[in-house]
């Protein structure tokens, strides 16, 4: 057949999974009714650190509804009280000894709905001898601060790890010799990724068949098979994890929850599925937390504006137990990244990891293993660097972005940076947003005493982890599998370890094979979340998707395009090598009438042809992709907000975002993702933290007072693009997810800092919420970690030189 | 209690506790697992419904409450073998990418053009002002109303001319328009 | 999703169907309106009343209208309603203003003005804009009604007059011709309650101030009033001077708490500033001929 005439698969294409959710009939955890379901939840503490004297679940068992409660005690004696985390630490999964943080897991309740198990949570009663918290971080390794994790065999003090990188006699050299140095403490406060969906399993173990299926809110399916595998002592080719559609991950649904655990156990216990799903204020405030850096950031230059080198201590809050999801070798993940974008002598950086009284984590909420601290950190640096210079920041940047020519780039900190044109970035968005105007219409505004600011983050994003001598995450290589079959009437289906909570993997990815293989999008399946039909891999967070099963789904179809070449050979009776792939088929050079198409040759391969050397009958294949090298996605911010004096009121005029994500597959998906995590900065410049009182009450624990941004404060986003390709990806695509998550912050402070300079400010840390903006402008900014009442010495310790 | 609630223009009847959330019931009890739940202090609106002529969230209402009355959910938009505008404007404006808030945002965004039928798109975000989205950034959704007002305006079937981003490309366009 | 414990439900026909029931049922028993105060409270369990009394069903009770000279709003009218009503909103720009920045559309769409005040939440919003209006509450016992001032409805957070057997029924506002009004609101965000808010209604004799009512919430005022400036605004001119001088004494008489919203200091400041930005926007609408 002659088909249809050649167009790219790539491109806006409408997306596949929109089809049951604008209907409403995706299938999200808590949609999935299993016959005999029963209910699960769980009993949480309300100190912050307490020793456990008794619990006692005798009135909660007698509940004519409640079939099982379950204790640490439970747990201890199947040797499940403790569970490892991602950070080679353990984490009690029901707390025994003391628990260590307002909300840790107490008992869990199996019952026939779950209003009846709400109701038995409050039959349980435990005992509590309440001990004094480690809530400030700062305090955390003072002499004398009682010791959070007595659990640990010798453990006296609330020291978790140091960790360094960088070449500090270098740094330090270039900081001695330089003719301006800028001191200044920021903090990156602890917000939380607050996905719409909470997380959530439901268990079901077969007592006849001892097979344990798991539907679950995973990013991770595969590793979490593993990881069930080996804590609860489960053959895993019994165990199939199920990752429904999920309702937004961001990272807070890498890790293994107690609340999983506890579900498993329920389902052991009882011999029936028990379904767990956790409210707002338990995702809040016990799920894998984000940030929580207090930084130490200086920055050298010369007088005339050429950075030198950057130095910084940074103090990094782990909460209770050490639950932070990175690759095994990087304690601070890749917070190394925060030499940046620019051109440095030198650079030197020491994270110092504390424990305190409070939910385990660290790692989430975009983040890319930490570049969105070590992005903000360095961006506010050079800011205020262009302030101390009195040297317009825009300029100061195109001054020290590396440039092409510089580029493979190995930084003062080790990291390869693969490809970039940043001044080119950072100049498209500097005409996009009409900045000259803007600095006009700027001081004539500071003219009548009104603050208008204008704010600029350029970034560099490491992601798509990664080659697997360097990077594991407990112990598991992270190169992801795709497998694709292609049927005789030429339809495929594309099996991928990784997991979509949103980004359209269903799409995209069938986009990739049907662009390598010359079929329409609507022809290719893509099979994912099911560890039962897909191959191994690690999982969707650090924008890998693209990176590393994207190239494989890519690598994979290239395969497959390998076998339909001899066997298209042997169809038209031509050599291989007089085949070319062109218009979406393969035919014999410069003969457009001798070509087959990929549906024909799928059917050829599974009849009675004789099959050429090297096939064996169909066209099916499989890879593991271990990617060489991480991808360096990059972009320029730029932030415009207006500031009312009188009351702190920050508004976002305007954002313009220009991302490098390499080449764009879906451009209307990669927008998409720009959008969400331009609002999450805003967010969390605004209004997103988390913070405790000096009782350790978890002030953060709702929407009332964890605030998300709405419709209304966010602007009309506004994007452009360069396309700077990977040279190491098979598609020369980098990966976007969390590139704006990364970048946008620092824009945003960047421009209220840029407002307020008339007042003399210099820094002021997020979220930068009306009071906090006038308590700014008044000379006291105060420390965002900690609740407004019951401390004293709240003002903040904001050192500049 | 037993209660009688018309959901999508059908009538259900059941044995409900007082306390029953009419989310819950929705979902628990009648398996209409479209509409969904994102917070306990009614602030993220993933659980807003219809209750008669008005969207409300559902998760601060009681099943009770509606006994008598009729309830809309995303299940009732649009008809049989044909999508609601709302529905084909989220998917070809890319309003959508979790799914989650998305059921919520329509049913409100159809209150709103049954009322205002041309929303600027300050109108439409602070109609939507008391609904979370937490992949979107709005942007797409902002433009998913308004595809759906124009197309409403234009009054004839197939959409306007030159459409959204859905129709460029090599994407399945035909895909859920004929539902 | 957290839940509510184990409730029993009645539904009300009438008024005195509802106060029979109250009566029934005793101090345990609550009125359920749009529930949007009380629901979300039975589901974190910080309340937990016994009986549920609907309402809803008292249509009777949701009107906005005048009626010898005076603005009558029924208890049952959602806050939608209000935001909607031109008569409200013809009269008194501060009660759009108000409605405008309270909760979410949607929530206002079954949220009642009744429900509302009788949460006394001390950083409502109609707390203020009703304190700054005098207007007065009509609250139904099984003997008949009896009427109180917004400025002596609320007795302590979370606390009002309303004896368990009674039922708000009616908030009432006399109408005068010359007045200008204005809510003025600091949010976290859009929907947040205030870190602190401010209204102000002004009648003028030529350049003088003839009278003044100030509304504050979230601040600490006594009565949602800032009664010392009203005093000292009243007769003098409207000029910036004496609004500037009026928000300062009512910054004076406030008692903030440091909360998340912010520390005492900035909404002492906020009741200053708000209350003269109120009180500017109140004397334009007042000269404008607006509302």
């Amino acid at each position: 057949m002659t088909g249809r005439p050649y167009r790219s698969a790539y491109g806006p294409a409408q997306r596949k999974e929109d089809a049951r959710f604008i209907r409403g009939r995706g299938t999200f955890v808590d949609d999935v009714q299993l016959s005999g379901m029963l209910h699960g939840a769980i009993l949480r503490s309300p100190l912050a650190h307490a020793r456990i004297l008794s619990v006692d679940p005798a009135a909660a068992e007698a509940h004519p509804k409640v079939k099982a409660v379950i204790t640490g005690e439970t747990l201890a004696a199947r040797n499940l009280a403790w569970m490892p985390t991602l950070s080679q630490d353990v984490q009690a999964v029901l707390a025994t000894d003391k628990v260590r943080f307002q909300g840790q897991e107490v008992a869990f309740v199996v019952a026939e709905d779950r209003y009846s198990a709400r109701d038995a949570l409050e039959l349980i009663n435990v005992e509590y001898e309440p001990l004094p918290p480690v809530i400030d971080a700062e305090r955390a390794l003072d002499p004398g601060a009682p010791v959070i994790r007595d659990d640990i065999a010798g453990k006296a003090d609330n020291h978790i790890f140091d960790w360094a990188a960088g070449d500090q006699a270098a740094t330090d050299a270039a900081f001695a010799g330089a003719d301006v140095v800028v001191t200044q403490d920021m903090l990156y406060p602890r917000v939380h990724p607050a996905p719409l969906e909470t997380c959530g399993a439901i268990a079901d173990l077969d007592e006849i068949s001892g097979k344990l299926t798991m539907w679950s809110t995973s990013q991770a399916p595969h590793a979490h098979r593993t990881l069930y595998s080996l804590f609860l002592g489960l053959p895993e080719h019994k165990i199939r994890v199920i990752s429904p559609d999920i309702g937004g991950g961001f990272g807070n649904k890498a890790p293994v929850y107690p609340g999983y655990i506890c579900a498993i156990v329920g389902s052991m216990v009882t011999g029936r599925p028990v379904k767990w799903v956790e409210d707002r204020s338990e995702n809040l405030m016990s799920t894998a937390f984000a940030r929580d850096y207090h930084m130490h950031g200086e920055i050298a230059a010369t007088r005339d504006g050429t950075i030198l080198a950057l130095r910084v201590k940074a103090l990094a809050d782990h909460g209770a137990f050490n639950g932070a999801a990175q690759p095994t070798k990087f304690p601070a993940g890749f917070f190394g990244m925060f030499s940046g974008s620019y051109d440095l002598r030198a650079a030197h950086c020491q994270v110092t990891g504390v424990y305190t009284n409070k939910a385990p984590g660290g790692v989430a909420y975009s983040c890319s293993f930490r570049i969105t601290e070590a992005v903000y950190l360095v961006e506010r640096m050079v800011d205020l660097l262009a302030g101390e210079l009195d040297m317009d920041p825009a300029q100061l940047r195109l001054k020290n972005l590396l440039r092409p020519e510089q580029f493979p780039h190995t930084t003062p900190t080790g990291w390869e940076y693969d490809s970039g044109d940043y001044a080119r970035t950072l100049r498209v968005a500097l005409d996009a947003v009409g900045y000259p105007a803007l600095r006009k219409e700027q001081a004539e505004r500071r003219e009548r005493g009104e603050l208008m600011g204008i704010g600029i983050s350029f970034f560099t994003e490491a992601v798509g982890a990664g080659p697997r001598k360097h990077m594991d995450i407990l112990g598991l290589g992270m190169a992801d599998g795709a497998d694709l079959r292609v049927h005789p009437t030429g339809k495929a289906v594309l099996a991928v370890s990784c997991q979509t909570q949103g980004q359209g993997h269903e799409t995209t990815f069938a986009q990739i094979v049907a662009e390598e293989l010359g079929l329409s999008v609507d022809d290719v399946e893509v099979v994912h979340g099911d560890t039962d039909r897909t191959p191994f891999g690690l999982g969707t967070y650090g924008s890998r998707s693209t990176p590393v099963s994207g190239a494989a789904a890519a690598v994979v179809a290239r395969k497959v395009r390998e076998r339909a070449r001899l066997v298209a050979a042997a169809m038209l009776e031509a050599s291989a090598d007089d085949l070319e792939w062109t218009g979406g088929r393969w035919q014999v050079r410069g003969d457009p009438a001798q070509g087959k198409t990929l549906a024909e040759i799928a059917m050829a391969a599974h009849s009675s042809l004789d099959l050429p050397e090297g096939v064996i009958g169909h066209l099916d294949a499989d890879t593991v992709y271990n990617p060489p090298n991480l991808t360096y996605p990059y972009g320029a911010y730029i932030c415009v907000v207006d500031v009312d004096p009188g009351t702190g009121v920050v508004q976002v005029r305007r954002f313009m975002a220009v991302d490098d994500c390499g080449v764009r597959i879906n451009p209307m998906i990669v927008e998409g993702q720009i959008h969400g995590g331009l609002a999450d900065g805003l967010g969390m410049a605004l209004m997103q933290a988390i913070t405790f009182d000096s009782d350790g009450n978890c002030l953060g624990g709702s929407f009332m007072d964890y605030l998300l941004p709405t419709s209304v404060e966010c602007p009309s986003w506004e994007l452009a693009e360069t396309v700077t390709p990977c040279p190491h990806h098979p598609i020369g695509a980098k990966g976007v997810g969390e590139s704006a998550t990364v970048g946008s912050p620092a824009a945003v402070v960047n421009a209220v800092m840029d407002a307020l300079r008339p007042y003399g400010v210099r820094h002021a840390d997020m979220p930068l919420t009306p009071a906090n903006v006038w308590s700014a402008i008044q000379g006291t900014p105060v420390r965002t970690d900690l609740a407004f009442n019951g401390w004293d010495g709240r003002v903040g310790t904001n050192e500049c030189t | 209690m037993q209660i009688t609630v018309s959901v999508n223009g059908d009538a259900y009847t059941q044995e409900v506790e007082p306390r029953l959330l009419l989310i819950h019931f929705l979902r628990d009890e009648l398996r209409l697992t479209g509409s969904h739940w994102g917070c306990d202090t009614s602030n993220c609106g993933a659980c807003v419904v219809w209750l008669d002529e008005t969207p409300v969230k559902s998760c601060t209402v009681l099943a009770a409450m509606a006994d008598g009355h009729r309830v809309r959910t995303v299940e009732g938009m649009g008809m049989p073998g044909r999508l609601d505008p709302l529905q084909e404007g989220f998917s070809r404006c890319h309003g959508l990418q979790c799914g989650f808030c998305t059921p919520g945002m329509m049913l409100t965004a159809r209150w709103l053009l049954d009322h205002n039928p041309d929303p600027t798109p300050g109108e439409i975000r602070e109609a939507l002002s008391g609904q979370v989205c937490r992949c979107t950034g709005y942007e797409n959704i902002v433009r998913s109303v308004r595809w759906a007002a124009q197309y409403e305006a234009a009054g004839r079937d197939g959409g306007p001319s030159g459409g959204g981003p859905g129709e460029t490309g090599h994407g399945p366009t035909a895909t859920g328009v004929t539902g | 999703m957290q839940v509510p414990a184990q409730v029993e439900y009645e539904r009300a026909t009438s008024v005195a169907h509802a106060l029979a029931l109250l009566t029934r049922y005793g101090p345990e028993a609550r009125i359920l309106a749009g529930g949007h105060s009380l629901i979300p409270m039975m589901k974190l369990r910080l309340a937990q009343p016994e009986t549920l009394i609907d309402i809803n069903g008292l249509s009777e009770l949701s009107y906005v209208t005048v009626a010898e000279g005076t603005l009558r709003i029924g208890a049952l009218t959602r806050h939608a309603q209000l935001l909607d009503s031109a008569v409200a909103g013809g009269h008194f720009a501060i009660l759009h203003d108000a409605e405008k920045v309270i909760a979410d559309p949607i929530v206002r769409n079954w949220g009642t003005i009744g429900g509302s005040l009788c949460q006394a939440d001390p950083s409502e919003d109609l707390s203020a804009a009703f304190a700054a209006l005098k207007a007065t509450m009509v609250i139904c016992h099984p003997g008949g009604t009896r009427t109180v001032p917004a400025r002596e409805f609320f007795t302590g957070p979370y606390e009002t007059v309303v004896a368990p057997a009674e039922l708000l029924t009616e908030i009432r506002i006399p109408v005068r011709a010359g007045g200008g009004s204005a809510y003025e609101k600091v949010g976290r965000r859009v929907g947040d309650w205030p870190v602190g808010a401010a209204g102000a209604a002004l009648w003028l004799a030529g350049d003088t101030v003839s009278d003044a009512g100030i509304g504050l919430t979230a601040v600490g005022a006594k009565h949602f009033a800032a009664a010392e400036a009203e005093e000292f605004l009243c007769g003098a001119p409207a000029s910036e001077e004496s609004f500037a001088r009026a928000g300062e004494i009512a910054a004076e008489h406030c008692t903030p708490s440091s909360d998340q919203r912010g520390p005492a200091e900035y909404k002492q400041h906020l009741a200053k500033e708000l209350t003269v930005r109120a009180l500017r926007r109140a004397l334009h609408r007042a000269r404008a001929g607006d509302a």
